[in-house]
């Protein structure tokens, strides 16, 4: 018998989470001397009061919704994929690769081809801490932090030394070549007749990453590998006995976790920059963990979570720009997500399921 | 290479290799008793930001010490809420905690002085200042000489060299983290509470069946974690540099963490790994990239070292790493 109704388990306690980290950002914004409901609407009007906010906004929650589902896939086999960054950055470099060294006739195939770069480059780097978990049962926690810095440290050196164009002080690549600039939603709504901001950066990747959402969706609950990877989730042991291979489910689902979270590289490399630079991913990566306890590891949940974070993202920028408020206050809104939707789950959870019980008792 | 350049380098080694070996044994405390903290950067940073910003105020490092320790125990007694009271995730806690110091630092060092979210610059009395031991060389031989103390220690004798550059000349809170080690030992594998501290993260059942409380043993261990966190964060912000910064703990915490698993959660090996670590930091700033038979070494490499060492150690193909058994696993006592 479940203790609490599924609705309960969907939407009340995310969203009691949400308002638990909402109240306290709250009150860190009074704390430092400015006006929280006056945040609040500059963020709204900001992020959603213009085709140019929302541009912005969308196009974060493109970002965040790869890392999302990164993060997901890899809980659904009850792992903790940190590594999302790391992943994302070696996704940078697939498209960099694909982008500058091939001359693409068209951006549809460039994109194809960045996402089969991106991907294959963000699973590789996940491949080896699934290789270390599965077969040597080094923690995944651990070695996918390590990769995260040795990736930064990889980036750096080949920005630094390979792929800067010849006296260039900064450490960039060349910029790609224009076949290979995906269209803006400005582009791509124009000719329907619908205006939308030139400026913002939101652009086809956004359906790229939805069509994701659905992939995601068909392998964990219409797939037979996805039942394998969930049963291996709930219990390893009983999925042993069902003639579940662990060692095969780990490494599958960090493959895809990996590939992934490098896809987000075709929004912010090839999609924003049209160059590779340091620190590209923006901790987006690290996001992702929230996007994907925030949205119960579920594509549609990661979706809403994704857009809701895309909303501070812009907002925060907004903030910054009008206000003394610095950016970090999104890292700590973000932070308490990750704490309240985390860490302290039980801490709503368990008063909710006596709630739950007593309702259920009285009803006989 | 002459040896006044590797007697710097060691020197510079012991001075960056101070704040790791404090946070390293930080997270052995915790982590013997059962509780992973990956929020061994959040608690430095955030100590860091403290104790520069008291020390700004008051002109007193030690207050700006205590402020850090303050800090890093007020995070340290959410990761015990979270991940001993509520048997929350304690990797997804660490993460929390790690944003929410990077964030709050930059939000509170901002209103409090802004300066684009760094503390003021820290002038004497606000610094801990370098100690000359008894015949060492230091700043007063040097005024006399009329010129300036590196010199002068690079035209004396080699003991000299080595007394007076590496082992003189230090602050208080490198000989504090140094003496951390013995201590800890002594208190781990030579005491009660060390014994029953480490048996909490092996067979909490069993320490319960004692009739010791897994909880209060799991607090206090968090506690001590978070008093070392406090001190090596209070070093970056005070004694290293002179003044918080934005992220100024710049993965510290991580490469603490790489060093636990290196060191295999024993004090001793801890010095060691992190001695190791701030050998690489220490090379990686002075020579940037290093040319060996012809081969260039680039500075990256040199700088993703010890966590490319922590994979290779925790491959198992260099000895294996084995966590404390009950490590990450919340206690629930059985009915």
């Amino acid at each position: 018998m479940e203790k609490m109704p599924r609705w309960a388990d969907v939407v009340l306690i995310p969203l009691i989470s949400l308002l638990l980290a909402a109240f306290i950002s709250a009150l860190v914004i009074v704390a430092i001397g400015e006006d929280p409901i006056a945040a609040v609407k500059l963020m709204i009007n900001g992020a959603l009061g213009s085709t140019y906010g929302w541009g912005y906004t969308l196009y974060y929650a493109t970002n965040f919704i790869f890392t999302g589902l990164a993060v997901a896939v890899a809980f659904h086999a009850r792992m903790f994929n940190i590594g999302g960054e790391g992943q994302a950055m070696l996704g940078g470099l697939g498209v960099a690769i694909a982008c500058l060294y091939i001359p693409w006739p068209h951006w549809t195939v460039a994109l194809l081809a960045a996402i089969v770069m991106s991907g294959l480059l963000g699973a590789a780097w996940a491949a080896i801490p699934a290789y270390l978990q599965a077969k040597r049962g080094s923690h995944i926690v651990i070695t996918t932090i390590m990769f995260n810095f040795i990736a930064a440290g990889l980036l750096n050196y080949v920005l630094v030394n390979l792929m800067r164009p010849a006296g260039s002080m900064d450490p960039a690549s060349a910029k790609f070549p224009e076949p290979t600039h995906l269209p803006t939603l400005y582009d791509m709504l124009t000719p329907l007749g619908i205006k939308f901001s030139k400026a913002a950066p939101a652009n086809v990747t956004l359906f790229v990453a939805l069509i994701a959402c659905v992939l995601v969706w068909v392998l964990i609950w219409r797939m037979k590998l996805g039942y394998e990877i969930r049963a291996q989730g709930h219990s390893e042991s009983a999925a042993k006995y069902a003639g579940i291979n662990p060692t095969r489910i780990i490494i599958i689902s960090m493959l895809i976790s990996g590939g992934l979270a490098g896809a987000m590289a075709i929004n912010n490399v090839m999609g924003e920059a049209e160059r590779l630079v340091m620190n590209a991913t923006e901790g987006a990566g690290f996001i992702g963990i929230a996007v994907a306890l925030m949205g119960r590891n579920h594509p549609f949940g990661v979706v809403l979570a994704a857009i809701l974070f895309g909303f501070l993202y812009q907002g925060g920028a907004e903030l910054a720009l009008w206000t003394d408020i610095p950016r970090e206050l999104i890292v700590v809104i973000q932070a308490l997500v990750i704490l309240f939707t985390g860490a302290l789950d039980n801490m709503v959870r368990m008063p909710l399921e006596k709630v739950f019980l007593a309702l259920r008792k009285e009803r006989g | 290479m002459d040896f006044i350049t590797l007697i710097q380098v060691l020197d510079s080694t012991l001075r960056l290799a101070t704040p790791l070996l404090l946070a390293c044994l930080a997270g052995l405390y915790s982590e013997r008793a059962g509780i992973f903290d990956i929020g061994l950067e959040g608690k430095m940073l955030a100590a860091a930001m403290f104790a520069g910003a008291i020390a700004a105020v008051s002109g007193n490092v030690w207050l700006g010490l205590l402020a850090g320790i303050g800090a890093s125990m007020v995070f340290s007694a959410l990761h015990g809420v979270a991940s001993i009271t509520f048997r929350g995730n304690q990797l997804i806690s660490g993460v929390a905690i790690n944003f929410l110091a990077s964030g709050m630092t930059v939000l509170v060092a901002q209103s409090w002085f802004g300066q684009g979210g760094r503390t003021p610059s820290l002038f004497a009395g606000g610094r801990f200042e370098p100690i000359t031991l008894p015949f060492a060389l230091g700043p007063d031989d040097a005024e006399a000489a009329g010129m300036s103390l590196s010199k002068l220690i690079a035209q004396s004798g080699k003991l000299q060299q080595v007394y007076s550059e590496l082992i003189s000349g230090h602050t208080i809170l490198v000989y504090v983290a140094l003496a951390c080690v013995p201590a800890t030992w002594w208190l781990l594998y030579r005491t009660r509470f060390g014994l029953r501290l480490r048996a909490v993260g092996e067979a909490p059942e069993a320490v319960d069946t004692a009739g010791v409380s897994v909880i209060r043993m799991r607090f206090a261990a968090v506690a001590i974690c978070g008093i070392l966190c406090g001190v090596a964060g209070a070093y970056l912000a005070t004694g290293l540099q002179a003044g918080f910064v934005k992220e100024m703990t710049a993965g510290r915490g991580f490469i603490a963490l790489a060093a636990l698993i290196f060191a295999k959660w024993r004090p001793w090996y801890a010095l060691s790994a992190t001695l190791l670590f701030g050998l690489l930091q220490a090379v990686a700033v002075r020579f940037q990239n290093i040319e060996i038979a012809g081969i260039t070494i680039p500075v990256q490499l040199t700088e993703s070292l010890p966590y490319i060492l922590t994979v290779v150690i925790l491959a198992g193909f260099v000895g294996k790493a084995i966590p404390p058994r009950a490590g990450g696993q919340p206690y629930v006592k059985e009915n």
